[in-house]
């Protein structure tokens, strides 16, 4: 059987996921696993998320002991209150705020898998998002001016680059 | 003691009045979760941290900085005993976490108790809104407002690209989960409530019994609730909870008048035999008297039953929970004594409406 995901590989994990009694299966091999974030039985400290959500994912009685090596993301740990990143897997929850950044490697896919996504798109604070909408906007000009140099469109990017020190400069006052 | 305001009626002010289909929407809850920048949160902190944040959280309030929600009062978890926590978890006014778990917890409640503003929860800050009925949008107006006034004077721990920032991946983000309780029997009885709550959890939401997570559905109530917090604007995630609830709605209408027009026979018999057996019981479990009393909430919006009231119903759905009958009734009880007591009160309720 070859892996669902990538179609090129032969599928070594197999799971059944229940969900409100509702069943599905999947077929992928140990590269696309990890990819996705999915916890490889049988590697210390591989992320188990159905220790995090429950009923989301079971993942007993997958093959054991079929992975190799484990990611590098097991040896991450937050400078600011001390947590592992395999003391977060087993909790399921961050120490303080700065997790976020100490993880950062390992959260795409898990936010993926949890909520389909990477990134907030909702409300902004009301102080602290006024600067935000600065950076994104400017990050947004920066990648504009990437594209224009690419493109060798130089009087388009000398706009764009005047544009974002103008808005850099507002931004600090 | 001033938390007793909170523990002596079992419904809720904001409960009394119905709100948009109330006769199948129970009620509309929103929840945000915050955190404080710098702080630990409260799973990693120590007792003079989580002291630090209450400090910082609650003079917010302190001030009455929201005037139209009534007064604010807040109440110390710690200062409460354990029947008082209990009756507050089956109001819905804290949630079960924050009475069995949280060190230095707290709640801040208004006097209509439509606003419940935990600390210390999992996240520092909780903020919690009710509306009866279907109203979502109004929930989530107030719970932002709420949220504007403490981002107005505290830093929360916010980042860039992730959002809010919570302890528990599951909320970052927007932090907000939405939910509606609602009351589904006809398609509990006529079978089709597997097949609907799967199309929910195809969608992003998920399904909970009334007491939130892991609680079983009792008496034909279900919660319904977002599951994704990231990725999706907070208009996104109130837009499809409405949209999917509003079809829910739907469903059971139909299927309420296809039981009535099918089978008028046994489904007022049904009604009126849970009617007289909640009259007359000398005993009554907790699990029995919520499906007898969803029987006669479906009876009173299909005409079979004049009374009680939608109200009564509500009222008698806490009232009939182990911590409510303890506080009425004395506190010590064995579970057959509470099932004496529930049947005593449920009689002494619903006998005087005949």
């Amino acid at each position: 059987m070859l892996c669902q995901e990538c179609g090129v590989r032969p599928a070594t994990l197999h799971f059944t996921k229940i969900v409100n009694g509702e069943k599905t299966e999947f077929h992928i091999c140990e590269s696309c696993a990890r990819e996705k974030g999915e916890m490889i039985p049988g590697t210390a400290g591989g992320f188990s998320i159905h220790s995090l959500l429950s009923g989301l994912l079971d993942l007993e009685g997958a093959g054991k002991g079929k992975a190799t090596a484990a990611t590098n993301v097991q040896g991450l740990h937050c400078e600011k209150c001390g947590m592992t990143y395999s003391q977060f897997s087993k909790l399921g929850r961050f120490g303080c705020s700065s997790c976020y950044k100490y993880f950062d490697n390992a959260l795409d896919p898990l936010f993926r898998r949890v909520h389909g996504s990477t990134a907030h798109v909702g409300k902004l604070p009301k102080r602290a998002g006024a600067q935000i909408v600065f950076k994104r906007r400017i990050d947004e000009l920066k990648q504009e001016m990437q594209q224009s140099i690419a493109e060798e469109e130089f009087e388009t990017a000398a706009e764009l680059r005047d544009q974002i020190r103008k808005l850099e400069k507002d931004m600090a006052q | 003691m001033s938390s007793l305001r909170f523990t002596e009626q079992a419904l809720s002010d904001w409960m009394r009045s119905g709100g948009s289909h109330s006769e199948i929407v129970i009620s509309s809850r929103m929840r945000i979760a915050r955190n404080l920048e710098h702080l630990p949160f409260p799973l990693l902190a120590s007792g003079e941290q989580a002291e630090e944040a209450l400090n910082q959280l609650a003079p917010v309030f302190a001030s009455n900085p929201a005037p139209d929600l009534g007064t604010f009062e807040l109440v110390k978890l710690d200062e409460l005993d354990e029947l008082d926590k209990k009756v507050l978890v089956e109001k819905h006014l804290i949630s079960p976490n924050l009475a069995n778990d949280s060190r230095g917890g707290a709640v801040i409640l208004n006097a209509d108790e439509s606003v419940s503003i935990m600390i210390n929860e999992e996240d520092h800050l909780r903020i919690q809104c009710l509306f009866p009925g279907l109203q979502v949008k109004e929930a989530w107006e107030r719970a932002s407002a709420i949220d504007d006034i403490f981002e107005a004077s505290v830093n929360y721990a916010f980042d860039d690209r992730r959002g809010y920032l919570t302890s528990c991946p599951t909320n970052v983000g927007t932090g907000l989960r939405a939910s509606v309780m609602v009351h589904l029997p006809a398609l509990v009885m006529t079978q089709q409530i597997n097949r609907i709550l799967t199309a929910v959890n195809q969608v992003g939401l998920t399904v909970r019994g009334i007491y939130g997570e892991g609680s079983e559905a009792v008496g034909n109530i279900f919660q319904i609730s977002n599951q994704i917090t990231l990725g999706q604007t907070e208009g996104e995630i109130i837009e499809n909870l409405h949209g999917v609830v509003t079809q829910i709605i739907e469903h059971e209408r139909h299927a309420r008048e296809r039981l009535l027009a099918d089978s008028p026979l046994r489904i007022t018999d049904r009604i009126q035999r849970s009617y007289g057996i909640l009259s007359f019981a000398a005993i009554m479990e907790l699990k029995e008297s919520a499906q007898r009393l969803s029987d006669l909430r479906l009876g009173v919006d299909l005409g079979i039953l004049e009374n009680p009231s939608i109200s009564v119903l509500n009222e008698l759905n806490v009232k009939t929970q182990p911590g409510f009958l303890q506080k009425m009734f004395g506190d010590e009880m064995t579970s057959t004594e509470r099932d004496m007591y529930r049947a005593k009160l449920l009689r002494e309720t619903l006998g005087s409406q005949h």
